[in-house]
C-alpha cells in the first residue's frame, strides 16, 4: 500500500466520521460492572459449548501469546497501520473482561465496543462475529468466564496520531461493519446454512483469506480471493484457489480435522493454529464449513480438472530431476529424500507437485517453510520437517524456490525471491518467536495423548 | 572432490555433493563429537556450528557449505584444555548418557556467542530442538548459565576454545 494512498484513506475516514457529526456516532454508553460471577454459576454442558465455540471462533491464537496465561492477551498482531495487542479475555476483575456481565460481552462481539463503552481495533473481527446468534454468545461468555483469571495488563497499541484515536473507528463502522443477522437461505440444506453461519461468522475465515482494501476492511467483491496473516500468504478459497489439486468437500473435512490431506500437504504457519482447533470440535461443523466452502471453492473448470489428473499421475512416475542447476542439486540433496519418496503423509513429505506453495501467486509461504520447518506438536505422533534457515543462505534458498517454481508449477517465474527470503527470514523469527510452542497441527486425534 | 573448511583447517574430502556433513565429520574426518541420533533434523545430537550458528549436521549436505567454517566440539576445546562450555558441562556433570551432550554444548555455545548473558527462558527456547532421554535438563540450564560466567570472568585467558 503507498503512503499517498493510505493517508488519502485516513482522510476519507477522518470525513465521514466528521460529516456524520462525530460524537453522536462515536459515543457508546459504558455498562455497569458486575461482580465476578462465580464459575460455579455457569451451566456445565454450556461451557462445553462455549469450549467448542471458542475452538472454531481460533480465539487462542491471538490471545493467548507465547508464555503467556491462556487468553491473558499481549500477542502483537501486525498490521498496515501500526501494531495492535490483543486484550486479555479471562475473568481477571482488573485486567481481563471478569466485570463485564453477558450484555457486554456481547455488545463486544456484536458491535466492537468494549464495556467502558471504547471503540475496539477492528483486528478483533467483529465484521464476523457480529453474526454470532445470542445463544453462541452466551456459551462463549460462560466458558471465557470459567477460564482461570489471568493478572495481565494490555499492552498499548503502537499506532500513529490520528489512528490512535479510537473516535476513528467509529468512521470504520459506519463504513464497513453491517451488523444484521445471516439470513438463512430456505432452498439450501441446514449443512450448508450451518456453514454459511460459521464461516461468516464465527469462524471468520475471510479476516485473513479476503483481500482488504486501503481502509484494512475486507473487499466484499473479491470475498476468499486471498489475503494475508502474519506474514503469511492465505491463499484464495474460491475458484481462483491456486491448488494443483481442487478442494472437495471430503477433502476439505479431512485437512480441516487432521490438518493434513494426501492431495495437498499439511497445514502450516497460522493455518496450522486453525486446524489444530478445529481437531476438536464437533464432526457436525466441520462438516458444515466444509460444505460451505466447497461450494464457495466452486466445481473446478475443465482446464483445473486436467492439469489436476495431470499432476497426480505425473506423481509416480516423475524420477529425481538431475542436478543441473544450483536449485536442482539443493532439491535433490536436502528435499527430494522425504518429498520424493511416496512415503505416504503425514510422516513422508508431499510430493511438491502437490503443494499448492509452488503454484501461489508469491513465494512467501515458500520461504517460510523452508526457513523454518514445521515443528512436531509436544507428546503426539506429528508431520516433521527441519528447518534451513542456519544452513541455507538467501541466495540458496531463492536458487530453490526458482527451481522448484519452475518445476513443479505452470505459473511464470516469481520475481524477486530473493528479496522475499530475506524479508521472510526477518518476520519468521518474529513469528515463531511470538507463536505457541506447538503451533502445528495434530495427525490423527485418535492418537492425541498418546505417546 | 570439495574443500571443508572444519575446525580452522581446509581438508580435501572425497564425497558427493549430497552427503549429509555429519558423515563427512565422522566417517573422513575421525571427528566424532557429532552424534547420529534420528538422521531426520529432528534429535539435536548432530548439532555442529557453521558460520556462529548451530546447524543440524544430519540434514545439512555438503553444497550448501561451500565458502562455510565448520567448528565441531573437538574445534572448542581438547581433554587438557576444555572450553568454557566443556568445562561448565564437566563442572555441573550435566552428561548421564552423554549421547545429546555434545549437540546441546554446540547450540549452546552459539547462544553465548551472540547473547553472552541468557535468561533461563532463552536458554530453554533456543535448545529447544534438543531430545535428552535421561533428563538433566537441570543440569544442563546450570552448566550454560555456568559457562556464561566463565566465558565472562575467565575473559578466556587459558580456556578458551582454539577456533572460536
Amino acid at each position: 500500500m503507498t503512503t499517498g494512498r493510505f493517508l488519502g484513506g485516513v482522510f476519507a475516514a477522518l470525513l465521514v466520521t466528521g460529516a456524520a457529526g462525530a460524537f453522536a456516532v462515536a459515543w457508546r454508553p459504558g455498562i455497569a460492572a458486575v461482580d465476578p460471577p462465580s464459575p460455579e454459576t455457569f451451566d456445565q454442558a454450556l461451557v462445553r459449548r462455549g469450549r467448542d465455540l471458542a475452538a472454531i471462533g481460533n480465539c487462542s491464537t491471538c490471545h493467548t501469546p507465547r508464555g503467556g496465561g491462556d487468553f491473558a492477551g499481549g500477542r502483537p498482531v501486525p498490521t498496515p497501520f501500526g501494531t495492535i495487542y490483543s486484550s486479555n479475555i479471562t475473568p481477571d476483575a482488573e485486567t481481563g473482561i471478569g466485570r463485564w456481565p453477558e450484555a457486554a460481552f456481547r455488545r463486544a462481539m456484536r458491535s466492537g465496543v468494549d464495556r467502558a463503552g471504547r471503540h475496539l481495533y477492528p483486528t478483533f473481527p467483529y465484521d464476523h462475529f457480529t453474526h454470532v446468534s445470542d445463544e453462541d454468545d452466551r456459551a462463549l461468555y460462560a466458558y471465557l468466564m470459567t477460564r482461570r483469571p489471568v493478572h495481565a495488563q494490555a499492552h498499548e497499541n503502537l499506532l500513529p496520531f490520528p489512528l490512535d484515536q479510537r473516535v476513528i473507528i467509529a468512521g470504520w463502522k459506519l463504513l464497513f461493519l453491517r451488523g444484521a443477522a445471516l439470513e438463512l437461505d430456505p432452498t439450501r440444506t441446514a449443512e450448508w446454512n450451518r456453514g454459511a453461519y460459521l464461516v461468516e461468522g464465527l469462524a471468520h475465515c475471510g479476516a485473513c483469506h479476503t483481500p482488504r482494501n486501503v481502509l484494512g476492511a475486507e473487499r466484499a467483491s473479491a470475498q476468499f480471493a486471498g489475503g494475508e496473516a502474519d506474514n503469511w500468504s492465505a491463499y484464495a478459497i474460491n475458484a481462483q484457489s491456486p491448488a494443483p489439486v481442487p478442494w472437495d468437500t471430503d477433502a476439505l473435512v479431512a485437512y480441516l480435522r487432521n490438518g493434513w490431506h494426501s492431495d495437498h500437504g499439511v497445514a502450516r504457519g497460522p493455518m496450522a493454529d486453525v486446524v489444530g482447533n478445529l481437531s476438536d470440535v464437533p464432526d457436525d461443523d466441520v462438516r458444515a464449513i466444509a460444505t460451505y466452502m466447497a461450494e464457495m471453492f466452486g466445481y473446478p473448470t475443465p482446464d483445473r480438472k486436467r492439469r489436476s489428473e495431470e499432476v497426480l499421475a505425473q506423481l509416480n512416475s516423475t524420477p529425481v530431476a538431475a542436478a543441473q542447476t544450483a536449485g536442482a542439486a539443493i532439491y535433490a540433496a536436502a528435499c527430494a529424500s522425504c518429498h520424493e519418496t511416496n512415503r505416504p503423509l503425514p510422516y513422508g513429505g508431499v510430493n511438491l507437485a502437490l503443494s499448492t506453495a509452488f503454484s501461489a501467486p508469491d513465494a512467501r509461504n515458500a520461504a517460510n517453510i523452508v526457513l523454518a520447518g514445521i515443528r512436531p506438536v509436544e507428546g503426539e505422533p506429528s508431520p516433521i520437517m527441519p528447518g534451513f534457515a542456519a544452513s541455507m543462505s538467501d541466495a540458496q534458498i531463492a536458487a530453490l524456490l526458482d527451481y522448484l517454481r519452475a518445476r513443479f508449477s505452470n505459473q511464470p517465474a516469481w520475481a524477486g525471491v530473493e528479496k522475499t527470503v530475506a524479508d521472510a527470514r526477518r518476520t519468521q523469527t518474529v513469528f515463531l518467536q511470538r507463536s505457541l510452542p506447538p503451533d502445528n497441527a495434530p495427525t490423527d486425534i485418535r492418537e492425541r495423548g498418546k505417546p | 572432490m570439495m574443500t571443508l573448511k572444519v575446525n580452522g583447517r581446509d581438508h580435501r574430502v572425497d564425497a558427493e555433493p549430497d552427503t549429509p556433513l555429519l558423515y563427512v565429520l565422522r566417517d573422513d574426518l575421525a571427528l566424532n563429537a557429532a552424534k547420529f541420533g534420528c538422521g531426520l533434523g529432528q534429535c539435536g545430537a548432530c548439532t555442529v556450528i557453521v558460520d556462529g550458528k548451530a546447524v543440524l549436521s544430519c540434514v545439512t549436505p555438503l553444497l550448501l557449505l561451500e565458502g562455510k567454517q565448520v567448528t565441531t566440539l573437538e574445534g572448542l576445546g581438547s581433554i587438557e584444555t576444555p572450553a568454557p562450555i566443556q568445562r561448565a558441562f564437566m563442572e555441573e556433570q550435566a552428561a548421564q548418557c552423554g549421547y545429546c551432550i555434545a549437540g546441546m554444548m554446540m547450540r549452546a555455545q552459539a547462544l553465548l556467542q551472540k547473547n553472552p548473558k541468557p535468561t533461563d527462558d532463552e536458554i530453554r527456547a533456543e535448545l529447544e530442538p534438543h531430545l535428552c532421554r535421561c533428563g538433566t535438563h537441570m543440569r544442563i540450564l546450570r552448566a550454560v548459565h555456568r559457562a556464561a560466567h566463565l566465558m565472562k570472568t575467565a575473559d578466556a585467558s587459558t580456556s578458551q576454545g582454539r577456533s572460536q
